[in-house]
């Protein structure tokens, strides 16, 4: 039974290499969740986490042309600033919850590769809200705009 | 009326389809012809009663019929026509139904086609079948009825879910779920043959078509997601790892191991418990997978619903693995090999190592998937594993599966002669080797992609070598060269349909890499009048407009695209305003090309039009995805034709 040992031996280091392969994978891309307290707690630079809080009224600065976001989160403890080279997203906007990923620098700040609003599960009556109002009096200033201008290459 | 009519509809094809399994194993088991025959009229009920049970949910639909809740949830008065036959299947509790609709009919198929043949599977297959039906049908009845009635009745129901406004998803969960349902049919043979003790080939010659039908469909399913991910999802990818992604792909990896690993047990009586035991993965993680998107466990764009249906699932699914392992061990002496692997140098150990490959990467996915669950659940840390782990463990996977794509349909079976190695693969590996250096000296540098592009010449070379040969022969025996090639894809229908969609994979493969190695992206706000310059593209930004559409308010931006002076395209992505989201929806404008895309993302904007952030990315060598697709199409269609060798 020669071969039987061979063909178990080579699913054995198969099976090991594929199981080395995991834990290598989840150790060096497993993201940990944390709170501004906790992140101020223990901050380790460089590590990749997933910080998530509220975006602290007032902090909020986004500079559309050079794509500078920065705000701070907050959870009620404790707060971090954050920065970021993009838009935020649609939903994103002070006082509402935010959860951003990226690393601590050791420059004091949380240095964000992606950020995520958080939607709220609350049901939306459809019609007539102030955001509606808001949309109407948007589709008013884009009409009164004239056409695109009409420039040629 | 209707919320009521429909229930009783779904509770009455409960009712039956629990009589017909129960029918149907009685009837096998003290042998009743009658009984069996009475299960199959059941079938049949139910059929029609779930098919009743659908439209009148899409005439309710029509007829913007609020006093039924799903239909309030998932449509307005905005919504256009024909996403209203379509908002059907667009949340859970019409997916069910459509799930059961589509098992329904293959159920009636397998009686069509088998009520007089295989008299011994039969009504066990038939009894298995109504046997999940029912339990998809309880699931309708109990946990998420889709006939609920709302008071008071709404003037206005709350919309489809925007994202799903697109034929992407018309046809998505379409074509998946008849690649989920579709296993239901060699599982279903997989237990009547242990049930019955006949655990030979014959459920696997009998459910052979099957498979590679669900197959298809399932894999069809996994591109459109792809698709509409891409052109609807505006973050510029088509796969992101996400859980419901992962749900889908996984009783994929184990459905194309038991593809494989089948042709092995036909040809050397070997593994067969290895094949009852991925057949029956395969059925579970199509289960699993519903479990993962529609229970509420993980919230993603998919999991639009939470309730106890998660109990459900998680119960079937525990009965389903039990009861099916449970027999695997009271038949295990009936599962001995009726042979054995003579050499690692073989034709089966190929296979072996494909299979072991494919469920590896299952496992990985399955692993990456539920780990943050896990952890929440024991250590209670809240930990996310995303895209690099998932392509850190993969990546070499895949490497290793094109690699084997290449060996085993061309090596010799039990052992490879040194003479059938270099016959059949000095050629190919050195094709291989000179391409990955050719295309190293035209400037790849990235050795994964450098690696990943001599695998591929590789693969391609030993089918066109095999093709080569075979129409060579055909030709000595004096036909001419097209009737020669076309007779061997007829009359080698499995051979070369399997062929084909390997080179189908093979060009996927090519998109995969040539996206991840190559593309580029940036984003930038611009003035009105103002442009910039990505790649060979020179974008300007010539204003904004806004509208107001049936369901949703639009702003849409109008970019002019030129190279060279020479206009290529006016682009217009926009953002969707629907009242009942609250974020807006993005509208992406592509230029698709074979070589590359340019892909366009309205971000922020001010509210006067005179500046606007776009996202701009340059997507690479995307367009080979759908195209392998297609390749795949054929292939798979090849494969399904009946097969001329024996008749």
């Amino acid at each position: 039974m020669t071969h039987r040992r061979k063909f178990l031996l080579g699913g054995g280091v198969i099976l090991a290499a594929l199981v080395y392969m995991i834990y290598a994978g989840v150790s060096q891309s497993v993201v940990y969740f944390v709170t501004p307290s906790e992140l101020r707690a223990q901050p380790v630079a460089g590590k990749a986490y997933r910080l998530g809080g509220m975006v602290e009224p007032g902090s909020l600065k986004w500079e559309p042309r050079s794509l500078d976001l920065a705000f701070t989160l907050s959870d009620g403890k404790a707060s971090v600033r954050v920065r970021h080279k993009g838009t935020p997203p649609d939903l994103f906007a002070e006082g509402r919850g935010a959860v951003v990923e990226g690393t601590w620098t050791p420059d004091g700040y949380f240095k964000a590769s992606l950020i995520m609003a958080k939607h709220s599960e609350e049901y939306k009556a459809p019609h007539g809200d102030e955001s509606q109002a808001g949309y109407k009096e948007l589709l008013k200033t884009l009409k009164g705009q004239s056409e695109a201008p009409k420039l040629s290459y | 009326m209707i919320p009521e009519i429909g229930y009783a509809m779904t509770a009455v094809a409960l009712g039956l389809a629990l009589y017909g399994s129960g029918a149907a194993a009685i009837g096998a088991r003290w042998h009743r012809p009658a009984l069996i025959q009475s299960s199959q009229h059941a079938a049949l009920g139910v059929f029609v009663l779930i098919l009743a049970a659908m439209i009148l949910l899409v005439y309710a639909f029509l007829t913007f019929d609020f006093s039924v809740r799903y239909v309030a949830m998932n449509t307005n008065r905005g919504t256009p026509f024909y996403y209203r036959i379509t908002a059907l299947w667009g949340a859970l509790e019409g997916s069910i139904i459509l799930w059961s609709w589509m098992l329904s009919i293959y159920t009636l198929l397998v009686i069509l086609r088998y009520r007089s043949r295989h008299p011994e599977f039969y009504p066990w297959v038939l009894s298995v079948m109504l046997g999940v039906l029912a339990f998809f049908l309880l699931v309708m009845t109990v946990p998420a009825p889709p006939f609920q009635r709302l008071t008071p009745i709404p003037p206005d129901g709350r919309g489809l879910n925007p994202l799903l406004e697109d034929t992407g998803m018309i046809t998505h969960p379409v074509a998946l779920y008849l690649g989920f349902t579709g296993f239901t049919v060699p599982f279903a043979f997989a237990m009547a043959a242990l049930i019955t003790g006949r655990t030979g080939d014959e459920w696997i010659t009998v459910t052979r078509r099957w498979t590679i039908v669900a197959w298809y469909f399932l894999s069809l399913g996994l591109l459109i997601g792809g698709w509409w991910s891409y052109h609807v999802l505006g973050w510029g990818g088509y796969w992101a790892w996400d859980p419901v992604e992962n749900a889908a792909f996984m009783p994929w990896l184990t459905g194309t191991a038991f593809l494989h690993s089948v042709m092995i047990q036909e040809r050397r009586r070997i593994l067969k418990l290895w094949n009852l035991t991925l057949i029956i993965l395969t059925f579970g993680l199509t289960l699993f997978g519903t479990f993962l998107t529609r229970s509420g466990i993980l919230s993603s764009v998919h999991s639009f619903t939470q309730g106890t249906i998660g109990a459900f699932f998680l119960g079937f699914i525990a009965l389903i693995l039990l009861g099916a392992f449970g027999l695997v061990a009271a038949r295990g002496d009936r599962l001995k090999a009726q042979g054995e692997l003579d050499s690692i140098l073989s034709r089966e150990s190929a296979f072996l190592l494909n299979n072991l490959m494919l469920v590896a990467a299952a496992f990985t996915v399955f692993f990456g998937t539920i780990f943050p669950l896990l952890s929440e659940a024991v250590r209670g840390v809240k930990v996310s594993v995303g895209a690099p782990f998932f392509n850190l463990v993969n990546i070499p996977i895949f490497l290793a599966l094109i690699f084997l794509m290449g060996v085993g349909p061309l090596i010799a079976w039990r052992r490879a002669s040194r003479e059938n190695l270099r016959r059949n693969f000095l050629w190919p590996v050195g094709l291989g080797i000179v391409a990955a250096g050719a295309f190293r000296m035209l400037g790849v540098a990235h050795t994964l992609a450098l690696l990943c592009f001599g695998l591929v010449v590789f693969v391609t070379a030993t089918i066109v070598l095999d093709f080569y040969r075979a129409t060579r022969a055909r030709l000595r025996s004096g036909e001419r060269l097209l009737p020669a090639m076309g007779g061997l894809l007829v009359r080698q229908n499995r051979r070369y349909g399997g062929f084909v969609v390997h080179l189908g994979i093979l060009v996927i493969a090519l998109g995969v890499l040539g996206s991840n190695a190559w593309s580029i992206q940036t984003e930038t706000t611009l003035r009105r009048g103002e442009a910039f310059q990505i790649g060979r593209y020179h974008v300007r930004f010539d204003g904004l407009a806004a509208s107001e559409e049936s369901n949703h308010f639009k702003v849409t931006g109008t970019f002019t695209v030129a190279n060279d002076g020479r206009v290529l395209a006016v682009m217009q992505p926009a953002k969707k305003f629907y009242p009942q989201e609250q974020t807006p929806i993005a509208y992406v404008d592509y230029l698709m090309g074979l070589r590359e895309d340019l892909y366009l993302v309205l971000g922020d904007f001010a509210r006067d039009g005179s500046q606007a952030t776009i996202k701009v990315q340059v997507n690479r060598l995307v367009t080979l995805i759908w195209l392998g697709g297609l390749v795949l199409t054929l292939g798979a269609g090849l494969a399904i034709l009946p097969d001329r060798r024996k008749a």
